[in-house]
C-alpha cells in the first residue's frame, strides 16, 4: 500500500462532559493521499473539526491512530501548518511580523532565507508590499485571511489542515481565495485536508470528498472533473450533476 | 467630537464647581459657621495662594511617593502575575495573601510598617505600593490567562517552548489588562502615600501633603487644609490623566482586533 500523507485508523474521540461521556468519531477511518485535496463535509457538530485537531495533534484520540507520511504526528509537526476559521493574527503584529511569527517559534530554523522566503510567500498570497506594514485591524476579512494562509505557508508544510477558513466571508471573497488554494496547491503541490459545510465549495476544491456520517466518514466521493479548475467550471453541468451526488449523500449519511 | 460637545464638556464640570461654591458661601453665611469649621471658598482660595509654595512643594513629594509605589506595584504586581499564570497550583497556594493585601485596613498596618522599615520616605512608598498592587496582580493575571484558545493552539503546533509562549503571546496579550489595572492603581497610589505621610508625617521625615494635612490640622488651619485636600484630589487627577494618555497609546500601538470589516 502507498504511503499516504495523513492516515486515520480507527480513530475514536470520547469527551466528557457534564451530561455524560459524548462521542464524537467513533472508529473513523480516512487516507489523504500526497499533493491532494480532500474535503471534509457535514453538518455542524459533527467531528469534521475535531478529526482535524487530533491530525494536528492538538486533541487527543481516545482510540485509534494517526499517521503522517507514515510517522506519528508528534514526530510530524514541522510538517503540518494548521489554517483556523478566524485568521487568530496577533493583533500588535504587522502582516509581516504574524507571517514570520512561525519561524520566530520553531526551533532549528536560520535565519538566512527568511527575507526572501516571506516576500515570496506575501506575493503568492496576493499582498502588495504597502501592506506588510498594515496591523490586523487595518485589513479586510479576505486580507486577514490571505494573512493567515501565507503564515501557515512560511514554514513549507507538506501538509496543510484548514478549518473552514472561509467560513465568515461572502461568496464573492470566498471565490477568490478557492482559486487561491488551488493556485498554492499547483505551485506548491502541499496535500490539503480541508473542512467546510459548503458543498460548492468542496467540490470546486477536492480530489475527493469524505462525508461525515455520525463519526464516521460515511461516504468518499472522488471529484471527476478536470485540473485546473476555473470559474467557469461551477457553471458546468458535471458540476451540477456533482452537486446533486454530493447533497443526496449528505443528506442521506446525515439520516442514517 | 465637534465644537458644541467639547464646549458643554469643558463649561458642565466647571458650572457645577461655580455653583457649589456660591451654596456653599451662603450656608456658610446662612448657619454663620465660624471659619475654623468651614471657611468661606475664597479664604480657601486665599490660603492655597498664601501657602503655595508649601502646597507645591508637599504636592511634589506626595507625588514622588505615589509614583515610585505605583512603579513598586506595577513591577512586583506584573511579576507575581507573570508566576500565577505558570501553574494553577501557585495560583491556589499563594492568591489567598494577595486577597489579604485587598482587603486589609492599611490604617492598621501602616503603624507596624513604620516599626518595620522607619519613619521614613521609603515606608511612604511602601504603604503606597502595598495599597496599590491587587488591581495590578488581579488584572495582569487576568490578562496572561485569557487567551484566545486559536492563539494557543498556532503556539502549541510550532513547538514554542513556555518561555517564548510567555514572551510572544501571554505578555503582549496582557498588556491592556496592565493598563487597565494601572487605571484602578494610580488613585490609589495617592491614598497609600497620604496615609503613609499621615503616619510618617510626625516624625519630621515626610514633608508631603499628608504630613501637611496632620501639622495643619493639629494648627486648625482648616482654610490651609481644604486647600491640601484640593492639592492631593488635583495630583490624583493629574496621575490619572497621565495613565490614561498611556493607556490612548497603548491602545493604538496595541491595537485591538475588531474583527472583520468589509473587504476594500
Amino acid at each position: 500500500m502507498a504511503t499516504a500523507a495523513i492516515r486515520c485508523e480507527t480513530i475514536r474521540v470520547v469527551f466528557d462532559n457534564r451530561t455524560g461521556k459524548q462521542t464524537i468519531l467513533d472508529g473513523l477511518d480516512l487516507d489523504v493521499p500526497m499533493g491532494q485535496i480532500v474535503t471534509l463535509l457535514g453538518p455542524s457538530g459533527c467531528g469534521k473539526s475535531t478529526l482535524l485537531r487530533v491530525v494536528a495533534g492538538l486533541t487527543q484520540a481516545t482510540e485509534g491512530t494517526v499517521t503522517i507520511e507514515g510517522k506519528s504526528v508528534a514526530q510530524s509537526q514541522n510538517k503540518l501548518a494548521f489554517v483556523f476559521q478566524e485568521s487568530a493574527l496577533l493583533p500588535w503584529r504587522t502582516v509581516w511580523q504574524n507571517v514570520r511569527l512561525p519561524w520566530e517559534l520553531r526551533r532549528g530554523l536560520g535565519a538566512g532565507e527568511l527575507q526572501s522566503r516571506l516576500e515570496s510567500v506575501l506575493e503568492l498570497v496576493g499582498f502588495k508590499p504597502a501592506d506588510w506594514n498594515k496591523k490586523p485591524h487595518q485589513l479586510s476579512g479576505g486580507m486577514k485571511m490571505r494573512a493567515s494562509i501565507a503564515r501557515a505557508l512560511i514554514t513549507q508544510p507538506d501538509i496543510l489542515l484548514l478549518d473552514e477558513p472561509f467560513a465568515a466571508l461572502d461568496d464573492m471573497l470566498r471565490s477568490k481565495l478557492n482559486d487561491l488554494l488551488l493556485q498554492i496547491v499547483e505551485q506548491t503541490q502541499t496535500t490539503m485536508l480541508f473542512v467546510t459545510h459548503n458543498i460548492s465549495e468542496a467540490i470546486y476544491l477536492s480530489h475527493s470528498i469524505a462525508v461525515f456520517s455520525h463519526g464516521r466518514i460515511g461516504e468518499r466521493i472522488e471529484v471527476d472533473l478536470p485540473f485546473p479548475r476555473t470559474a467557469a467550471a461551477r457553471s458546468s453541468p458535471e458540476f451540477a450533476a456533482m452537486y446533486g451526488r454530493v447533497s443526496q449523500s449528505l443528506a442521506r449519511n446525515a439520516s442514517v | 467630537m465637534n465644537k458644541s460637545a467639547l464646549w458643554i464638556r469643558i463649561a458642565a464640570p466647571i458650572g457645577v464647581l461655580v455653583a457649589v461654591a456660591i451654596l456653599w458661601h451662603l450656608a456658610v453665611d446662612w448657619f454663620k459657621l465660624p471659619a475654623v469649621l468651614l471657611p468661606k471658598p475664597q479664604r480657601v482660595l486665599q490660603a492655597i495662594w498664601t501657602e503655595r509654595a508649601k502646597l507645591l512643594n508637599g504636592a511634589w513629594v506626595t507625588f514622588q511617593a505615589s509614583a515610585l509605589g505605583l512603579l513598586a506595584s506595577t513591577l512586583i504586581g506584573s511579576l507575581v502575575a507573570i508566576l500565577f499564570s505558570q501553574s494553577s497550583w501557585i495560583r491556589t497556594a499563594l492568591y489567598p495573601y494577595v486577597i489579604f493585601l485587598q482587603t486589609v485596613p492599611i490604617v492598621a498596618i501602616a503603624p507596624l510598617l513604620i516599626v518595620w522599615s522607619g519613619a521614613e520616605f521609603r515606608t511612604v512608598v511602601l504603604v503606597s505600593c502595598i495599597i496599590s498592587i491587587f488591581p495590578i496582580i488581579s488584572n495582569v493575571t487576568s490578562g496572561l490567562l485569557s487567551i484566545d484558545q486559536n492563539h494557543l493552539d498556532l503556539f502549541r503546533l510550532q513547538g514554542a517552548s513556555r518561555w517564548k509562549t510567555l514572551l510572544k503571546l501571554r505578555i503582549p496579550s496582557a498588556i491592556g489588562s496592565l493598563v487597565q489595572g494601572l487605571r484602578i492603581s494610580c488613585g490609589l497610589s495617592v491614598i497609600g502615600a497620604i496615609v503613609g505621610e499621615l503616619f510618617v508625617g510626625n516624625s519630621g521625615a515626610s514633608d508631603g501633603l499628608g504630613a501637611l494635612m496632620n501639622a495643619m490640622q493639629a494648627n486648625l488651619k482648616t482654610a490651609e487644609l481644604i486647600g491640601a485636600i484640593i492639592a492631593c484630589t488635583i495630583l490624583g487627577i493629574l496621575l490619572f490623566l497621565a495613565v490614561e494618555a498611556l493607556n490612548r497609546w497603548v491602545l493604538r500601538r496595541w491595537t485591538i482586533d475588531t474583527g472583520f470589516e468589509s473587504d476594500r
